[in-house]
């Protein structure tokens, strides 16, 4: 692959579609499948994801000269947790009722291999505005991802979108929907949509690519 | 082939090793304690007005709470501090005792629930519920929460001693949805059957635990100092 100069707008786009972290990567799906049984639970989620994907990204960059190789991986958890523990405080501040939601996944963002991944193999190497960037446009990724996940199984599972009801004339919910399964049969569907408009994307370019051959 | 370049990097020092890993310690431990500090005080807040909120939910007559515990003789005395699960007694309006609030914990279907609930003095029973804390599955488990006829057992819910005044005269259980025939049952619901017996085991063990003392104690505890709600 030609290595070429990639600038800021890039590293936002490519966590949105590109290199999504859910749907293209795998990464981080423990959240993405516990915490996505309703679209509000899965926006805050992805916000507090977001949050530490880019401060740690920030401080990593920052730092990148000054942490040893030999200390890395220590350095980087330490300040994962640290912002995780934040973002922890910071929500039992603005809501007790959102924190009992999101139960004992907030915690576990210290251990979503998202963030550690992208720390080791983007900020550690990047300036810090890139390093930001990466971190909005994988958060975003992130979120949009679990969103999607979370309206499907609201919508299917009790029938309501942001707590609102959507079927006043009454609907037969489909209650494996918000039980765990129905987080494996969400991200399925969504996958199985995501793989197929990159396979059309991919057929257009290669015929784009003969044409322009061929003239 | 020309032999392998050396090492281009420099060895890392113990120096530059200490330096950053006990420099990030030293960052990240006053980045947590500047955040705790500058939340502790709405974090607390947001505790009591979720606290609060609940015990009117459960006791609407309670106009303020005080803490209580026993002591080592088993005696109800004024909480020297806030408890995990802790027990309220609840007065009026015009500072007269309406009953107890209590918080108890137990196992559920996915995890420990945590329960809010009132007793009152007068009826002898439990008056109301409220689930705090709890993992149950949404749709299935949580309908303890919302379940017109599950919710209805908290009517009066019958929690009186026995003649001693030492523990339940009849053990708080949870019945087959519809098969209930005593004050102190609680009707099930079919399809949360571990959840629907776990609060009923929650009820029984820690009404046996605490109401034994608040029937002989409250009505003579003299509040050190109420709290307004």
């Amino acid at each position: 692959m030609g290595k070429k100069q990639s600038n800021s707008t890039d590293e936002f786009v490519k966590g949105l579609w590109r290199d999504n972290p859910v749907f293209i990567q795998m990464l981080g799906l423990c959240p993405a499948l516990a915490v996505s049984n309703t679209a509000i639970n899965a926006l805050a989620m992805g916000a507090a994801t977001t949050f530490v994907l880019v401060m740690a990204g920030l401080s990593v960059s920052l730092l990148r000269n000054f942490i040893p190789r030999e200390a890395r991986i220590v350095s980087y958890i330490c300040i994962i947790a640290t912002f995780v523990t934040c973002v922890d405080y910071a929500i039992m501040a603005i809501s007790i009722e959102l924190h009992r939601a999101l139960g004992a996944f907030i915690a576990l963002i210290v251990v979503n291999c998202l963030i550690l991944g992208r720390s080791e193999a983007f900020a550690s190497k990047n300036r810090p505005a890139l390093a930001v960037m990466d971190g909005l446009g994988m958060g975003a990724g992130f979120t949009a991802a679990l969103f999607f996940i979370g309206v499907m199984r609201e919508v299917l599972g009790s029938g309501t979108l942001f707590g609102v009801d959507l079927f006043p004339g009454g609907f037969q919910t489909w209650t494996v929907m918000v039980l765990p399964s129905g987080g494996f049969f969400a991200m399925a569907i969504w996958l199985l949509l995501v793989n197929r408009i990159r396979q059309y994307q991919a057929e257009a370019e290669k015929r784009a690519g003969e044409q322009e051959a061929a003239s | 082939m020309n032999a392998p370049a050396p090492l281009q990097r420099k060895p890392t020092t113990v120096w530059q090793m200490y330096r950053s890993i006990v420099g990030i310690g030293a960052f990240c431990a006053l980045l947590i304690v500047s955040v705790y500090q500058g939340t502790a005080g709405r974090i607390a807040d947001n505790r009591a007005r979720f606290l609060g909120n609940a015990i009117e939910e459960v006791l609407p007559a309670a106009h303020s709470t005080v803490e209580v515990a026993l002591d080592a003789n088993g005696a109800l005395v004024g909480a020297a501090e806030p408890a995990d699960l802790p027990a309220y007694l609840a007065y009026g309006d015009n500072g007269e005792l309406v009953g107890a609030v209590i918080t108890a914990r137990g196992m559920g279907y996915a995890d420990n629930i945590t329960v809010l609930y009132s007793y009152s003095f007068e009826l002898k029973a439990i008056v109301g519920h409220k689930v705090l804390e709890s993992k149950e599955t949404p749709g299935l488990g949580d309908k303890v929460e919302l379940e017109p006829h599950f919710l209805a057992n908290f009517e009066a819910l019958d929690a009186r001693l026995n003649d001693d005044g030492t523990a339940l005269a009849n053990a708080i259980v949870t019945v087959k949805e519809g098969e209930k025939t005593e004050a102190w049952q609680l009707d099930g619901i079919t399809g949360a059957t571990i959840t629907s017996d776990a609060i009923g085991a929650i009820l029984n063990r820690a009404s046996g635990f605490w109401l034994p003392a608040l029937e002989r104690d409250a009505r003579d505890f003299r509040p050190p100092q109420s709290t307004e709600e």
